[in-house]
């Protein structure tokens, strides 16, 4: 497939790996952060930890939005689902993902309520015309790179006046986010492996002061293995070197002022929310949009009064450490044995983007392997 | 989550801004209301039923070309 097979060949793979081995300095350790949850499959499905020196480590981020969302939201939304009669419309991945009391939407919809799986924003707006009789709520979740198609279809709402079609928005921003993990030092970590869709629609640009202000080598990666290993040996350059700045390895869909059009349309529907709490980061200011006051017949918190719910996460998991890089999942005393995709306690094993999936998927006999 | 895969544009429709994309022969009718330009034969990054962005073919070819410099080098070593 054009654009694809080119950046997963294995040859090239093999060469920008062997400058890595020559160019690493032996005496130091490169701790570098994938942020998103699609670096962290990466590096696991395709084999890129095992042709990395010794001392060049991948710590995983926070980049994986069902990850870092607190079970409160969940559970709010099951309240929502199960006490009127509405259509809650969600992507898959949140299914799953426990909420308070080892419950999941997955399970709420056993019980009868009507939660559907949707594959694009517009497929809610499309049960929201074919239903004029009931209420639909999108909920709404995920970093920059979800939030256009979820800002276009409110607009078409608005567009056609629907009065039975709300979103329960859940979007959250990743430079907050990193400045926050910067910030903390406690993943000391040596550079940053940064998003790729999400710097399509921001640009590379955003990442600017974030590196500044914490003097950190950044590279914008591409998803495919060889772009991996390319942003892996640029940021070793970079270290080595002893400078910061934001470079950009995926050029072909990331440009330094992003998607304009997208930019746009995401600040005429959404604005910041003055805190939000993520799960592992804690509550965070300006980090995550609420629908703007003119789009407020659209805002399902508004429309159905939603209240805060907290609940707490299952005893032992060590999911928000993991999502802050401080800990590795197979740290985890419930990795592998309680805790397994079948049946996750913790968001990070849910989540095919999550840290704990891949390690599970793709790394657990690792250990035994090479021990 | 915010995994997008490269499709070619096969059909356009400016009046809905809807398009038919392919993926190795997988048709699919995607949004293109993100993109300011868009033209058959592109290839754009679809995530959730939307273009997000065209891929610049003369980047592509770069970092390509970047990479046959390197297997060459490697050959002649």
């Amino acid at each position: 497939m054009k654009y694809i097979d080119e950046f997963r060949d294995g040859d090239t793979a093999r060469l920008l790996a062997g400058l890595i081995h020559k160019e690493v300095s032996p005496d130091r350790n490169y701790r570098l952060m994938e942020f998103c949850g699609g670096h962290t499959h990466a590096i696991f499905r395709f084999g890129i930890v095992d042709l990395m020196p010794e001392n060049v480590r991948f710590v995983h981020g926070p980049g994986c939005p069902v990850c870092v969302l607190p079970a409160g939201r969940i559970e709010a939304a099951i309240r929502l689902a199960e006490s009127s009669d509405i259509i809650l419309c969600t992507y898959a991945d949140l299914m799953r993902v426990p909420a308070g009391k080892k419950d999941s939407l997955h399970k709420a919809r056993a019980r009868g309520a009507d939660i559907r799986m949707i594959y694009s924003a517009t497929d809610a707006l499309a049960i929201a015309q074919a239903n004029p009789e009931r209420q639909v709520v999108f909920f709404a979740i995920g970093f920059e790179t979800t939030t256009p198609p979820t800002a276009a279809v409110i607009r078409i709402a608005a567009a056609m006046a629907l009065t039975n079609f709300t979103v329960f928005c859940n979007h959250v921003l990743t430079p907050p986010a990193m400045a926050h993990i910067l910030a903390s030092g406690e993943a000391s970590i040596d550079g940053i492996l940064g998003p790729s869709h999400v710097s399509t629609i921001i640009g590379s640009q955003a990442y600017a002061d974030c590196c500044a202000q914490y003097r950190m080598p950044l590279v914008i990666a591409g998803f495919e293995p060889v772009d991996v290993i390319q942003s892996t040996l640029l940021l070793i350059r970079q270290i080595n070197e002893g400078i910061h700045r934001v470079e950009n390895q995926y050029t072909r869909a990331v440009s330094a002022s992003g998607n304009r059009k997208a930019k746009a349309l995401m600040d005429e529907i959404f604005e910041l929310r003055p805190r939000f709490e993520w799960r592992g980061l804690g509550e965070l200011p300006d980090s995550a949009l609420a629908i703007r006051h003119t789009y407020a017949a659209f805002d399902a918190e508004k429309r159905f009064h939603m209240a805060p719910v907290t609940t707490t996460d299952i005893k032992g998991c060590i999911c928000p450490a993991v999502l802050r890089g401080v800990s590795n999942p197979d740290e985890c005393k419930l990795f592998g044995t309680v805790c397994t995709p079948e049946e996750p306690k913790g968001a990070c094993m849910v989540s095919s983007e999550g840290a704990c999936a891949a390690y599970y998927s793709y790394g657990r006999f690792r250990a035994e392997v090479t021990s | 989550m915010c995994l997008a895969v490269p499709a070619r544009v096969e059909a356009l429709d400016e009046a809905t801004a809807m398009a038919v994309v392919s993926l190795d022969g997988i048709r699919k009718e995607v949004s293109t209301q993100l993109l300011e330009q868009v033209a058959i034969g592109d290839y754009v990054l679809i995530h959730v039923g939307f273009a997000l962005e065209r891929i610049d073919p003369v980047e592509a070819a770069k970092t390509l070309a970047l990479f046959a410099e390197l297997r060459a080098m490697d050959g002649n070593a």
